[in-house]
């Protein structure tokens, strides 16, 4: 397609420290190509936290990002050890995450909630043990 | 309210970004979980946290504010500091206690934003 301009990252499961760096470098990016701050702000924010999901949970991953003028894709791909309940996972407050985690600032059940809130279209693949993919769309108003 | 009227209210260090203190302010919000303030916050301009590590900083950036204030005396790094000049952001630390450097911000006009 004309006009679609795709961005690679990995995503490194290590350092908590560097944990959002994609996101705000996809966000330095749109804002480059003068999309709307609205959906600027829905896609940093959904990424954020998807990000730091990668980290936390699943060791790392890679993030794929598809930029058209009317939407942004998001796909999130991890090969840590996967949702056991999606839906669960999906209930604001719900958490697995170690107390660690907490005292870093996370951790409080609200990554995959607030992934939902901030995007268009959101859907979740995972298989325990195997890994999770999620994929988000912000559409350009 | 400037970043500048904040810094003087609470009696703050500025540790930096002093050159961006005169911006202006309209709300503020306070919270040591970044995923609250991920969930939560809209258009606020200032943080209050108690908490240091990088993704406060990181967290203050998704959301477009301009400035953080660490509570209870707390310092950042200089990796920190560095992660905050290059995103533009503004940091400064209170001696003030969380509820203390609210309350005060409060008493000067200062509000939480849409939600109250």
């Amino acid at each position: 397609m004309e006009n679609t301009m795709k961005l690679h990252y990995e995503v490194d499961g290590d350092d908590f420290t560097r944990a959002g760096e994609a996101s705000a470098n996809v966000k330095k990016t749109l804002r480059k190509l003068g999309v709307a701050p609205e959906a600027i702000r829905k896609v940093a924010i959904a990424l954020y936290e998807g990000e730091i999901n990668m980290v936390i949970h699943a060791e790392g991953g890679y993030i794929d990002i598809e930029i058209t003028p009317n939407k942004i894709t998001m796909a999130l791909c991890d090969k840590g050890k996967g949702i056991e309940n999606v839906e669960q996972a999906m209930q604001e407050g719900y958490s697995t995450a170690p107390d660690e985690v907490r005292s870093l600032g996370f951790g409080a059940g609200m990554g995959l909630p607030n992934m939902k809130k901030y995007t268009d279209e959101m859907s979740v693949e995972s298989t325990v043990g195997v890994g999770t993919n999620v994929y988000m769309t912000v559409f350009i108003q | 309210m400037t970043i500048h009227d904040v810094k003087e209210i609470l009696n703050c260090e500025i540790l930096c970004g002093e050159d961006d203190c005169d911006q202006e302010i309209q709300t503020a919000c306070g919270s040591d979980m970044m995923s609250d303030v991920l969930a939560f916050v809209k258009d606020q301009s200032i943080l209050l946290t108690g908490l240091v590590n990088p993704q406060v900083i990181r967290t203050a950036d998704m959301m477009d504010m301009l400035c953080v204030i660490f509570v209870r005396g707390k310092t950042p790094d200089e990796d920190m500091i560095n992660l905050a000049r290059q995103r533009g952001i503004v940091l400064m630390n209170t001696q003030l206690r969380m509820f203390s450097a609210c309350g005060k911000l409060w008493e000067n006009g200062l509000r939480g934003g849409p939600r109250e």
